[in-house]
């Protein structure tokens, strides 16, 4: 039995690729933003465990019960459900390459993203001015943690989307600025699936607690 | 034909296509799967137990909703890397969640009862 060239030092330069394969700008950065919103993920996967874990104890404190109103949550959620759909309003006006159409829903996104933050704010201010801040019990710490995070997550997307909207006015609809377009709206629409999680575990969960 | 050392025009990079219908659909869907929990936990048709499990399953239902219409998520999308990344990242958070809360349920379970002002003497 012989197995020729296999251990030969000779065959080894055939093992890699002597082809270059072309890697034109930003074909791998829809695929690397992903992988940033996975990491993202975790966060806030382990802001949920925190949540679950710690959800229960309220130091003699208030309770879900006590502190949580599903109207302001559901206009909340209804909110950034819009933003979502215009969104996508706004990615369909620039497949059509309608510069100022895309424009249009993208303020009109940022607006719903604006009225979520306010509504949320208002809901914190509310609770602070209950005396339910971070520090009365650990089920409030890990609530401020978790919905904050969100709340942070969303305040630099409307950054993000603003900043959107001064590059595509002074640009236009560039190759650059579509591919920075899609990435946002990836990150809008992974900061509503965080929301379901949000909504259902803390508030509407906690309402049954 | 393109000789080789013409500069290589940029070639378009793959995108989802984003269609009214999908948003149209996603939206619909998103909108019966969020009225109906709320509606469950206000107006209580059904025991605490039955509603948690109903509202965990639409939430569930409702993300995978969002990752079809709006994350335009598909096995083939990015050479099914997307989906690879999505699969493991579920496995690492499910891992993740089942145990805090095992491990958490169990410390709590087996801490020794303490009568009250003692735990100040330790």
């Amino acid at each position: 039995m012989t197995r020729p060239n296999l251990t030969s030092p000779t065959e080894a330069g055939h093992f890699y690729c002597l082809e270059e394969r072309p890697h034109p700008e930003g074909h791998s950065t829809m695929l690397g933003f992903w992988m940033y919103l996975m990491s993202d993920c975790l966060i806030f996967a382990i802001l949920f465990a925190c949540y679950a874990v710690l959800g229960g104890n309220y130091a003699a404190g208030p309770a879900p019960r006590d502190l949580f109103d599903l109207d302001l949550i559901a206009l909340n959620t209804a909110m950034l459900l819009l933003s979502s759909l215009t969104f996508g309003f706004a990615l369909i006006a620039m497949q059509r390459e309608a510069l100022g159409t895309t424009l249009v829903w993208l303020g009109v996104t940022g607006l719903f993203g604006a009225a979520f933050l306010g509504i949320e704010l208002y809901e914190f201010h509310h609770l602070v001015e209950l005396g339910a801040t971070p520090q009365r019990s650990a089920f409030l710490s890990a609530f401020f943690t978790l919905v904050g995070t969100h709340g942070i997550h969303v305040t630099f997307g409307l950054v993000w989307l603003a900043t959107m909207m001064v590059q595509l006015r002074r640009h236009g609809l560039i190759a650059a600025n579509r591919r920075r377009l899609m990435c946002l709206s990836m990150f809008w629409h992974f900061l509503d699936v965080i929301w379901i999680g949000v909504f259902t575990f803390v508030y509407l969960m906690g309402m049954l607690r | 034909m393109i000789s080789q050392n013409a500069p290589a025009k940029p070639r378009a990079i793959e995108m989802p296509r984003a269609s009214m219908r999908d948003y149209g659909w996603g939206f619909v869907l998103s909108v019966v799967m969020t009225a109906v929990p709320f509606w469950l936990v206000a107006e209580r048709p059904l025991d605490a137990g039955a509603t948690a499990a109903l509202i965990m399953i639409l939430a569930a239902a409702q993300v995978i909703v969002h990752m079809i219409f709006f994350l335009h998520m598909t096995p083939k999308a990015e050479g099914g890397w997307s989906l690879t990344s999505l699969i493991f990242t579920i496995i690492v958070i499910v891992i993740m969640l089942a145990g805090s809360l095992w491990v958490m349920h169990h410390l709590n379970s087996n801490m020794m009862p303490m009568p009250h002002g003692e735990a100040e003497l330790l």
